[in-house]
């Protein structure tokens, strides 16, 4: 059985998330900033009349801020309760998974990183880590 | 769809439309058989629940729902015939139909959890027995009437022959209807069975519209901007056309969520009917304004509380008729149901005419339970005491009853109500009333709000917590706010005010722009104050959205909107946003006048004298007589002062001593003393004053003073400072021993 995954990029790594949990992807936006929000929560933008938290997906991962100055792109995901975009340097393509590639995390991966990627698939250019989407989304339990 | 349903989705369709159909039919099937019990019934009443019944009996059958459709038929039989004779059920045919309304009621409730329900449908021995129990009655009826008229109808309603019944227990021999002494009140809700004119809508349905006129909304207000600097005098007609019908639309389609508060009081009357049978209370209920409309799922977020509340109300506040009789009420309680707008909220409030609320009961349950210390105990404000029984947990009743007392409820009830953005206060006189109030927005869809500015962004404060604006020029910012230990004050109008900077208490930079200090004056849980922003811009209609998940315990927001620009701005929950602050903790001054309503509760007091030059007042409900007692029939128990009194012991408590006023000193010279004789839960104590100087009639505010035990508050009557005594505290106070005794008359 193969899925689907839609990759993206930060710090030159790609990651992925299956395409059903992909809503759309989108060019930076206006965000209104959210006082006293943990940390990695960059602010609310309107989705067509819908008002998605947007997630600054380098500081959730524990990784350094984008210091490119390109603007980031946002990657809009369906969790169990609503819609969340998660800010991402900048998007990849769609592939094709087989069930077999797919490996825990190893234990050698830093936290937060580990408790945060579901799978390692093994591609032939390299690794792709999936996320765990709503387990990334529980902003207070890692505080970032 | 686009397939035709196959036969079974089609069996399963009209299942499902049976079940909301005959929910509907047994909920006025209840509200017309309480009608019938409190004989306020008209002759169609018998006519709409022979209806109701033969309806689901017709629909069951057509169904193949055969145990449903035969206990339906038992039903029906036994009304046919009191709707032939047009002879009004008796008590005990109401009782065995009530029964019979909560059986149909859940085997209807059992189809609706799939299609092995319908299969599965059983009748249980209770089914059985409730069977067997209407046929009884029907042939018991029929017996009676033998000897008059020949029985033309013996089973000729309905398809099949009647059950075989057993013989008739004397116990079903129809009762001739209860004579009752007060006249049972007419319930005020008539609600109509769906008619033709109305549909049915998923809710679901309604809330993608909602969605959806809010979005047209701001795109509306975004081509209003666009073409105001066209300057095309088409354009702009149009534009203003967009406008109007836009607004129009926006209020539909808002409208179309709106349902009476009457939906969910309807299954009201039969709760507290099933309740005071049970628990031996005689209750009216009465219902004010229940056609005031709300939104819809704040009005099901808020079934549950109230029912919770009501029979909260039936179970704790309203005394047994013994012990009303011996308070001087009328043994027949009261609970009342009120449903009215107030400034942009729909206030609900359910209050009873019980014993109130005991303040020492709720502190001595609190401290054992570790909510609140001694010493906090004593300084804590009456409106505070009785928010302690919103805490989780929190129970003061002694016996654990099926009802109530486990503790669970009254904190759910306050979390349900906060949730949709509500509030919940107690009001309590203890003695005479307990009243629980509900304030809930109109809607949570669309709120007026201000708009306001810090630190860049843009929030908005819905205007119902929004009490005035103040703004305090330039030359006067810079001693205009005093503080007291780092606590931020403001004079208004006389009144200390506590402030909050609003960039402060959201982790911004601090404004050092200087110049004139804009002030916002909120209100929250009946406290006022103030919030500096950077500067008021606009008001607005606001269509509110919740926030995600990951950001629920935030609770200085209350969600979030969608500016005309497209922009989302966040609500400010000034509730959480004073908490956050601590400005909803002690000491924090209280509005005298409880949101205007409370303020002004004309009543009787009798007014006395302590000590030298001091007037207290006590409610003249709870005073049974006024005496004057020979000092020498003063005799002593443990450590008080006690008289024997109408054959029994009167414990007497001095207020001045409890209250630390020193005595005048001339009143045992007399020889006799003025005692107040106040009754208390079945209990009387004699209060000694100096002097009893007049009754009066009063209107004034109380204002409510937070650490002198024994003292409700204070007020001016008759021209001069009073202080309201709290006789349950002084008693408590005084650590005197009550003597319940059966022996009291009524006088």
């Amino acid at each position: 059985m193969s899925k689907q995954v839609c990759t993206f990029y930060l710090e030159n790594q790609i990651y992925g998330l299956y395409v059903l949990q992909v809503r759309e992807v989108l060019r930076c936006q206006e965000l209104t900033t959210i006082p006293l929000a943990p940390g990695a929560v960059r602010g609310l933008l309107n989705l067509r009349g819908s008002i998605v938290t947007t997630v600054d997906l380098r500081r959730r991962l524990g990784l350094p801020p984008d210091e490119s100055g390109e603007p980031a792109t946002n990657v809009v995901a369906q969790t169990a309760t609503g819609l969340v975009s998660l800010l991402v340097d900048r998007i990849g393509d769609v592939v094709e998974v087989e069930a077999e590639a797919l490996e825990p995390p190893p234990g050698v991966l830093p936290e937060p990183l580990r408790s945060l990627i579901a799978n390692v698939c093994k591609l032939p250019t390299g690794l792709l880590l999936i996320l765990n989407l709503e387990r990334a989304m529980e902003l207070d339990a890692f505080p970032a | 769809m686009s397939r035709p349903l196959t036969q079974h989705e089609l069996q399963q369709q009209l299942v499902r439309e049976l079940v909301v159909e005959s929910m509907e039919y047994l909920d006025q099937f209840d509200q017309d058989l309480l009608a019938i019990e409190n004989k306020s019934n008209d002759e169609e009443t018998l006519h709409r629940i022979f209806r109701a019944i033969h309806t689901i009996k017709g629909s069951s059958g057509c169904l193949g729902l055969r145990e449903l459709e035969r206990m339906a038929h038992a039903g029906e039989n036994l009304l046919s015939w009191h709707r032939d004779r047009a002879m009004t059920p008796g008590a005990d045919t109401v009782r065995a139909l009530f029964r019979f309304c909560d059986a149909l009621r859940g085997l209807i409730h059992q189809l609706s959890n799939g299609p092995e329900a319908a299969q599965s449908l059983k009748l249980t021995p209770e089914h059985q027995q409730i069977l067997a129990d209407l046929n009884s009655l029907h042939q018991a009826l029929k017996q009676e009437q033998l000897g008059g008229f020949q029985d033309s109808d013996a089973g000729s309603f309905g398809l099949f022959a009647d059950e075989p019944a057993p013989p008739a227990a004397p116990s079903a021999v129809p009762a001739p209807p209860v004579a009752s002494d007060e006249p049972a009140p007419k319930p005020a809700v008539e609600t109509s069975v769906a008619s033709d004119t109305a549909i049915r809508v998923a809710v679901s349905q309604l809330d993608v519209l909602m969605d959806l006129v809010g979005e047209l909304v701001l795109t509306r207000n975004q081509i209003l901007g666009h073409t105001s600097a066209l300057l095309d005098p088409g354009m702009a007609k149009s534009a203003q056309r967009l406008n109007l019908i836009t607004s129009q639309l926006q209020e539909k389609v808002m409208k179309t969520r709106m349902q009476a508060v009457g939906h969910v009081w309807n299954k009201f009357p039969r709760v507290v009917r099933d309740l005071s049978k049970e628990l031996g209370k005689p209750v009216a209920l009465v219902m004010e304004g229940s056609d005031t409309e709300i939104d819809r799922t704040l009005l099901e977020a808020i079934k549950d509380p109230l029912t919770h509340i009501v029979r909260n109300s039936l179970d704790h506040g309203i005394e047994s008729p013994e012990r009303r009789r011996a308070a001087q009420k009328s043994p027949r309680g009261e609970i009342k149901l009120r449903a009215f707008h107030d400034g942009g909220q729909v206030v609900i409030e359910v209050s009873d005419d019980g014993g109130g609320i005991d303040r020492e009961r709720v502190l001595r349950k609190a401290i054992e339970r570790g909510l609140v210390s001694p010493d906090q105990a004593s300084a804590m404000p009456d409106s505070e005491v009785y928010g302690l029984i919103f805490s989780p947990g929190f129970s003061t009743a002694e016996a654990v009853t099926n009802i109530s007392g486990r503790g669970v409820g009254m904190d759910v009830v306050k979390s349900n109500v906060e949730r949709i953005g509500g509030a919940v206060v107690v009001e309590s006189e203890p003695g005479r009333s307990t009243t629980v109030r509900l304030k809930i927005p109109l809607t949570l869809a669309i709120i007026p709000a201000l708009l306001i500015l810090a630190g860049g962004n843009r929030y908005a404060i819905s205007q119902a917590s929004l009490v005035e604006l103040v703004r305090i020029d330039e030359e006067k910012a810079a001693t205009a706010i005093e503080s007291i230990r780092g606590c931020p004050l403001y004079r208004l109008r006389g009144q200390l005010l506590p402030l909050l900077y609003l960039r402060e208490q959201l982790g911004l930079s601090p404004d050092g722009s200087g110049g004139a200090l804009l002030l916002l004056v909120l209100e929250a849980e009946g406290r006022q104050f103030g919030m500096i922003v950077d500067d008021i811009l606009d008001t607005e209609e606001i269509v509110v959205k919740p926030l995600g998940q990951e950001l629920k315990n935030l609770s200085v927001y209350a969600g979030a909107t969608i500016l005309g620009d497209g922009r989302v701005a966040l609500i400010l929950d000034v509730l959480g946003m004073a908490r956050r602050a601590g400005l909803l903790e002690d000491g924090c001054k209280k509005r005298a006048t409880e949101d205007g309503f409370a303020a002004a509760a004309d009543t009787e007091v009798l007014l006395a004298h302590i000590g030298s030059n001091r007037q207290v007042a006590v409610h003249l409900d709870s005073v049974a007589r006024l005496e004057q007692i020979p000092v020498d029939r003063i005799e002593w128990s443990g450590n008080s002062e006690v008289v024997q009194y109408r054959n029994s012991i009167l414990p007497l408590i001095a207020v001045g001593s409890v209250l630390g006023v020193p005595p005048s000193g001339d009143t045992r010279e007399s020889g006799k003393i003025p005692v107040v004789v106040y009754s208390h839960e079945g209990a009387q104590y004699g209060l000694v004053v100096d002097r009893i100087v007049d009754i009066v009639r009063c209107a004034a505010a109380i204002n409510p003073c937070a650490n002198r035990p024994g003292i409700l508050g204070s007020a001016v009557v008759a021209k001069r400072v009073t202080d309201f005594l709290d006789v349950p505290a002084l008693v408590s106070v005084s650590g005197v021993v009550s003597y319940k005794s059966n022996s009291w008359g009524l006088f």
